[in-house]
C-alpha cells in the first residue's frame, strides 16, 4: 500500500507547489501591470533595458533564425521529393519562420541570453542588500527594476521576432538558389505571394507574450532569489528553465487559438 | 522619537528577535551593541519595514510605522547598510544623489552633482572618485560613500550599520567625528550599530546591549563602564570568557 501511495503523495505535493508557484508568478505579474500604470515611470532604465534586451540580443536572434531557415529549406526539400512537392520550398519555409520557428526559437535564445541576465543581477541586487536600499531612498523595486524590463522585453521581442523572420526566409532563400536549384525570383515570389498577413502577424503577437514571460522570469526568480552566491545562481537557472517551458507551452496554447479550426 | 515594543522575529526556526523594547528619543544618538549575528541589523531593517516582525509594534513619532504612508516615512530616513549596498549600475556621485534626482523633491542634475560632491569631501573622498563606480573602490571607500548617500538628503532619523567596520582608525576617527555632528548640528535621531568602543564613546548619548534577542542592557553612555551587568562588562572589554558563549 505504502509503495503506491507514496509516489502518489510525492506526485500531489509537486503538483500543488507547483499551482503555489504558478500562484505567485500570477500575483507577480499582477503587481508588475498596476506598477506600470501608475507613475512614477523611469524612461532611462526602459530605454536602458531596450538596449540590453532588444538591440544587443539581434545578432544572437538573427543567426539562429538564418541557419534554422537554411535547415529548413534542406528538410522540407528532401521531404518533399519524396512525393514530388520539391517546389513548395519557399512557401513552407516562410510558414514555419513566421508563424512557428522564428518567436519560439528566438524567444528560447533571448530566453537564455537575457532571463539569464536579469535573474543574476537583480539576484545580486537582493542578496548585497541593494534591493533594500532602493526601498529606503523611496524608489518601489517593482517601478524601478521590473516594470522597465518587462516593457522593454514585450515591446522589443516582436521586433527582434520581424528581424528573425526575414532573416529565415533569406537563409531558406541562400539554399534554395545554391543549393537547390531554385531561381532567385520564383523563390522570391512564391514566398511573398504565398504569406498573408497573419501568418507574419500571429508570430509577432506570440513574440509579445514570449518576451513578457521572458521578461518576469528574470524579475521574478531574482526578486526572489536565495541569499549568498548559491542562492543567485539557482534563481539564474530557475528563471531559464522556467522561461523556457512556458514559452514552449504558452506556444503551444497561442497556436491553438489562432490556428486550430 | 522611536518606540519599539516586545518586537518578536524568527526566520524559520531560528529566533532572533525575542521581545525587544527600546526608546530613542527625538534629537539623541543610540548606538546598538551585541554580538555578530545576534540581530542588531535585523532590528534596523524591521523599523523601516523591509523586515516585517512576526508580533511586536514599532511607532515613530506616536505612529505605529506599518499604518503610515511609506514614501513620505522613507523619506525621513537616511540607511547606511552594513555592505554599503551601493548600486553598482551608479557611479559614484550618482549613487549619493540617487534621492535628489528623483521623487518629487527633484533637483537638477549639476546641483544634485554639486551636494553629492560636497558629502563626499564630509566622508573624506575626493571630488575624483565621484565619477568612478563602486567596483573600482576599496570596501571603505564603499562604506564611505554609503554613508554619503545615507546623509545625502539631510534626513530627520539616520541608521548606521557598522559605519566604521573595515576603515582605518584615521578615517573611523572622522567618521565617528561626521556622525557625531551630524546629530547635534542637523538635530537628527541616529541609531548606530557598531562592535567599535572607540566609536561607541564618540557617537553615543545612549547605549543598548542586544543579546539573546533582548535589549540586555540599556543607559547613558556614562554609566556603561560602571554597570555591574557581566555580559556589557565582557563586551566592552573583549574578553574571551564570560556569560557570552564564545560559540554561537
Ligand atoms: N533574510 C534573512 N533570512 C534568514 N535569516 C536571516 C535573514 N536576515 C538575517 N537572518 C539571520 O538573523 C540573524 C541575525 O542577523 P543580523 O541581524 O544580520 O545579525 P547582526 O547582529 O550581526 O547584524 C542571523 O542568524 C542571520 O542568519
Ligand atoms: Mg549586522
Amino acid at each position: 500500500m505504502n509503495a503506491v501511495t507514496r509516489p502518489l503523495a510525492h506526485l500531489g505535493h509537486a503538483v500543488l507547489s507547483g499551482l503555489a508557484s504558478l500562484g505567485r508568478v500570477s500575483r507577480f505579474a499582477g503587481a508588475t501591470l498596476q506598477h506600470l500604470v501608475r507613475p512614477p515611470f523611469y524612461w532611462r532604465e526602459f530605454l536602458h533595458a531596450c538596449l540590453q534586451i532588444g538591440w544587443l540580443s539581434l545578432p544572437v536572434v538573427g543567426m539562429t533564425a538564418l541557419f534554422t531557415g537554411g535547415a529548413l529549406a534542406l528538410q522540407i526539400y528532401a521531404g518533399g521529393s519524396r512525393f514530388n512537392a520539391e517546389s513548395v520550398v519557399p512557401q513552407i519555409v516562410a510558414l514555419g519562420i513566421t508563424r512557428e520557428l522564428g518567436p519560439v526559437l528566438g524567444a528560447l535564445m533571448v530566453a537564455a541570453r537575457v532571463a539569464s541576465s536579469i535573474a543574476a543581477e537583480i539576484g545580486t541586487m537582493k542578496v548585497t542588500e541593494q534591493i533594500d536600499a532602493l526601498t529606503t531612498l523611496s524608489t518601489h523595486p517593482m517601478k524601478y527594476l521590473t516594470v522597465p524590463r518587462v516593457l522593454a522585453a514585450t515591446l522589443s521581442m516582436p521586433l527582434l521576432v520581424a528581424v528573425g523572420d526575414a532573416l529565415g526566409i533569406f537563409g531558406g532563400y541562400l539554399v534554395g538558389i545554391n543549393r537547390l536549384g531554385f531561381s532567385s525570383s520564383t523563390y522570391l515570389t512564391n514566398t511573398t505571394d504565398f504569406l498573408e498577413f497573419w501568418d507574419v502577424g500571429s508570430g509577432l503577437v506570440k513574440g509579445a507574450v514570449f518576451g513578457f514571460i521572458v521578461a518576469l522570469m528574470g524579475c521574478y526568480f531574482g526578486m526572489n532569489s536565495g541569499r549568498g552566491a548559491q542562492g543567485v545562481g539557482g534563481a539564474t537557472k530557475k528563471a531559464v528553465v522556467s522561461a523556457s517551458v512556458l514559452i514552449l507551452a504558452s506556444n503551444y496554447i497561442l497556436t491553438e487559438l489562432f490556428f486550430a479550426a | 522619537m522611536i518606540r519599539i515594543t516586545d518586537l518578536h522575529k524568527s526566520f524559520g526556526a531560528n529566533a532572533v528577535l525575542r521581545g525587544v523594547d527600546l526608546h530613542v528619543p527625538k534629537g539623541e544618538s543610540m548606538v546598538i551593541i551585541g554580538g555578530s549575528g545576534t540581530g542588531k541589523s535585523v532590528l534596523l531593517k524591521c523599523v523601516l519595514g523591509l523586515v516585517k516582525p512576526d508580533t511586536g509594534s514599532i511607532e515613530v513619532d506616536g505612529q505605529d510605522v506599518t499604518k503610515v504612508k511609506r514614501d513620505a516615512f522613507l523619506a525621513r530616513f537616511g540607511m547606511l547598510f552594513q555592505g554599503g549596498a551601493l548600486f553598482d549600475s551608479l557611479s559614484v556621485w550618482q549613487n549619493v544623489a540617487f534621492r535628489l534626482l528623483r521623487g518629487p523633491g527633484k533637483l537638477p542634475k549639476a546641483q544634485a552633482r554639486e551636494i553629492a560632491i560636497e558629502k563626499l569631501r564630509r566622508v573624506g573622498l575626493r571630488p575624483e572618485v565621484a565619477g568612478q563606480f563602486p567596483a573600482e573602490l576599496s570596501g571603505g571607500m564603499q562604506k564611505r560613500v554609503g554613508l554619503a548617500r545615507a546623509i545625502a538628503a539631510e534626513p530627520e532619523i539616520i541608521f548606521f550599520d557598522e559605519p566604521t567596520t573595515g576603515l582605518d582608525p584615521i578615517m573611523a576617527g572622522v567618521i565617528n567625528e561626521l556622525i557625531r555632528e551630524i546629530v547635534v548640528e542637523m538635530g537628527a535621531t541616529a541609531m548606530t550599530i557598531t562592535h567599535d568602543m572607540s566609536s561607541v564613546r564618540a557617537i553615543a548619548d545612549k547605549v543598548a546591549m542586544l543579546h539573546g534577542g533582548k535589549i540586555r542592557w540599556t543607559g547613558p553612555v556614562g554609566e556603561m563602564d560602571a554597570t555591574s551587568d557581566p555580559y556589557v562588562q565582557q563586551f566592552i572589554h573583549g574578553r574571551a570568557h564570560g556569560p557570552i558563549e564564545a560559540v554561537r
